[in-house]
């Protein structure tokens, strides 16, 4: 079971990198996929050797499209678990004057990580077994003033994984949709998050391998987020629309 | 944010960053006042510095390791633990080791730690090949016993205070199974168990664990724990097959602190008397597992709250050989006296050791924990005094309370030590707590 190969895609960021480990501490061997991916050559080394399993770099860039089915032939072997953690906030200000800037976060938060999805799911289909894993975000749930182009991209992105699940249900393939809430990485270092709401990237990492391991459909990491969504989402639009949140 | 040893005593405020890259820890380094923190294990003020606590777990990643040597090179914020569950799988184990897991390299390092293989095998320093710190300009300096030796020295055991510690080869030793065949022994007074220390100088490990509030002739009575590392041969038949195997524990963990009346004279009484009852008990020899044997504090989540909330302090001494049964008699006097015993009193047999500021020498050392109030510190302050009267010296990693004079008083070495921070311009770049109240 554990020589199962777990591809992680946007594998730079703290919470893939932690959930590269999470996996290849159960043995897997791990591929992680990412732009100018040599320069993870010392996480790389780091995760050979503390778990003695094979961990793999592999050049990938979430924009390039066409390269995708190349991307996918060039690996070592087919994985059995692909987790997509690619994602770029952006600033919303720089979003709301710039269509490029824009352009580049609706890209990378859905296009991008919805069809190397996709091209892997008519791959695992093929086959008959594997679990596709995509990190959304509690953002896509409902659309803010603060983050609206990021939270857009991230609802397609969701709805898109709910899509994927339907589809393949009945052909051996398991996807998973995950929406941690606020997480103490790299991306979110200059914010002041609330403690009890934000997650560490092995917390995420965990839950991430339960729901694998569990056949999880759609998972928060902290269990508040799921009541702070639920009144999120239920909020009347008249007034939501005049809220600063 | 609030900051403490694992003492939780004392707490401060303090500014705490975690660098990703060398670049951003050489800015910080810049500012001054700066103080490598790893996992928070020191006991005290160690690694708290009120402007600049620089934590080390960015700097966490293992980088080679030659099986033929045993060899493992790894960032200084790697734990102890990441490298027994790395490396025992593959026959490896740390050769020197504290009594926690959750320690860092780079801090056994800075605290050049010992563990129950002191007397045979010396203290941590013993097995680094080489060590790179970042200094006060950051520049990055390897240093070995043979290259840059002064800063070499003056590392391992320098509190942090000689600069950054970033990487290190550590050699690991050898073993056959994850397994310690142990040996317990009760003793029935101080005289009988330092007689089983020095009739026990081959054993790989030995530790006591003395019941510190028994007086008159049952003073000193203690349970002595010799320990090797199990070969195939010892385990029984279906073990062999998988000799690194032991089973995960049950962990167990302290939900919140306790009020401190709870933690009275009576009821350590009462657990030392039960704990030397069931150790006479289980005399004799028996299989443990190599979590058991070295970490059995490590079981207990947080337990470092059992003592309440405003913590505990350790104190740690050791005694040179010539005067350590009158000194160690008197110190028991004390405690138990003042009745104010801690649960874990341990007491070790260490063996020769010369270095520029590390802790240990030949003799005996002896660590108790006391919760924090008047009274434990006015008794810590006698057991520094009569530590002093028999010429020992005081563990920098457990302390969180003494004066600098009384340092100054117990090692000659100290002057030294304050030369070369002056000289190389360190004492302003790198400063802890626990430093400026020593005046290192």
């Amino acid at each position: 079971m554990t020589t199962r190969a777990v591809l992680i895609l946007g594998a730079r960021s703290d919470m893939a990198l932690a959930i590269a480990h999470r996996f290849a501490k159960s043995g897997h061997p791990v591929q992680l996929a990412a732009r100018n991916a040599n320069t993870l050559e010392a996480e790389r080394n780091d995760m050979a050797l503390r778990y003695n399993v094979d961990v793999t770099l592999h050049d990938f860039d979430a924009l390039a499209t066409d390269s995708f089915a190349g991307f996918i032939d060039g690996l070592p072997v087919l994985p059995h678990i692909a987790v997509c953690a690619v994602g770029y906030m952006g600033e919303q200000e720089e979003n709301e004057a710039d269509l490029d800037a824009a352009s580049q976060v609706l890209r990378s938060n859905f296009e991008g990580p919805a069809l190397i999805l996709a091209e892997l799911a008519n791959r695992f289909a093929a086959r008959g077994a594997g679990t596709l894993v995509g990190i959304s975000s509690v953002a896509g749930e409902r659309g803010r003033a603060t983050n609206y182009v990021y939270g857009s991209a991230k609802a397609g992105f969701t709805a898109f994984l709910s899509g994927l699940r339907n589809r393949l249900a009945s052909e051996g393939v398991h996807v998973v949709t995950v929406l941690p809430g606020f997480v103490a990485t790299k991306m979110t270092e200059d914010l002041d998050l609330p403690e009890k709401l934000t997650a560490q990237p092995e917390e995420v990492a965990d839950a991430v391998e339960r729901a694998v391991t569990g056949g999880k459909n759609v998972i928060y990491v902290r269990r508040i987020w799921q009541l702070v969504m639920a009144v999120i989402r239920n909020i009347p639009e008249g007034i939501f629309k005049k809220m600063k949140i | 944010m609030k900051l403490s040893g694992w003492g939780l005593y004392p707490k401060q405020e303090a500014r705490v960053t975690a660098p990703r890259d060398e670049a951003a820890l050489r800015d910080l380094i810049g500012e001054g006042r700066a103080i490598a923190r790893g996992n928070g294990r020191a006991y005290g003020d160690s690694a708290i510095s009120a402007e600049n606590t620089i934590h080390t777990r960015r700097f966490a990643r293992m980088i080679s390791f030659d099986a033929d040597t045993g060899v493992l090179v790894a960032e200084a914020g790697v734990l102890a633990a990441d490298i027994i569950s790395a490396f025992l799988p593959r026959g490896w184990f740390l050769p020197v080791t504290p009594g926690t897991k959750f320690v860092t390299l780079g801090g056994m390092i800075a605290a050049d730690v010992h563990g129950k293989n002191h007397h045979k095998d010396g203290s941590f320093g013993q097995f680094v090949d080489w060590i790179e710190v970042m200094g006060p300009d950051g520049q990055i300096t390897r240093c070995s016993a043979h290259e840059n030796a002064d800063l070499f020295e003056w590392t391992v055991g320098g509190m942090g205070l000689t600069g950054v510690i970033l990487r290190a080869a550590l050699r690991l030793r050898p073993v056959e199974s994850g397994w310690i065949r142990q040996q317990l022994q009760p003793t029935a007074d101080l005289n009988e168990t330092m007689d089983v220390f020095e009739g026990a100088q081959e054993a790989t490990y030995s530790v006591a664990w003395i019941d510190c509030l028994s007086q008159g002739a049952a003073q000193g009575r203690s349970l002595v724990m010799l320990g090797e590392h199990a070969k195939l041969d010892d385990l029984p038949k279906p073990r062999r097959k998988r000799p690194f195997e032991t089973k995960n524990k049950r962990k167990l963990s302290v939900p919140f602190s306790p009020p401190a009346f709870c933690m009275n004279g009576w009821t350590v009484r009462a657990f030392n008397a039960l704990y030397y009852w069931n150790g006479t008990r289980n005399a004799g020899e028996g299989l443990v597992d190599w979590d058991t044997y070295f970490y059995p504090l490590d079981a207990i989540l947080n337990w470092n709250r059992i003592y309440g909330r405003r913590g505990f302090a350790q104190f740690q001494c050791v005694i040179p050989l010539e005067t350590s049964r009158a000194g160690m008699a008197e110190l028991l006097a004390a405690i138990s006296e003042a009745g104010a015993g801690s649960f874990l009193a341990v007491l070790k047999r260490m063996g020769p050791q010369e270095s520029r500021f590390s802790f240990p020498m030949e003799g005996y050392t002896l660590a108790l924990d006391f919760p924090v109030n008047k009274r434990t510190l006015s008794l810590m302050d006698r057991l520094d005094e009569i530590t002093l009267t028999h010429g020992g010296r005081f563990y920098l990693a457990k302390d969180a309370r003494m004066r600098a004079d009384t340092l100054r008083r117990s090692d000659p070495r100290v002057a030294d030590f304050q030369t070369m921070r002056h000289d190389h311009n360190r004492q302003r770049a790198f400063t802890s707590a626990q430093s400026e109240r020593l005046e290192l």
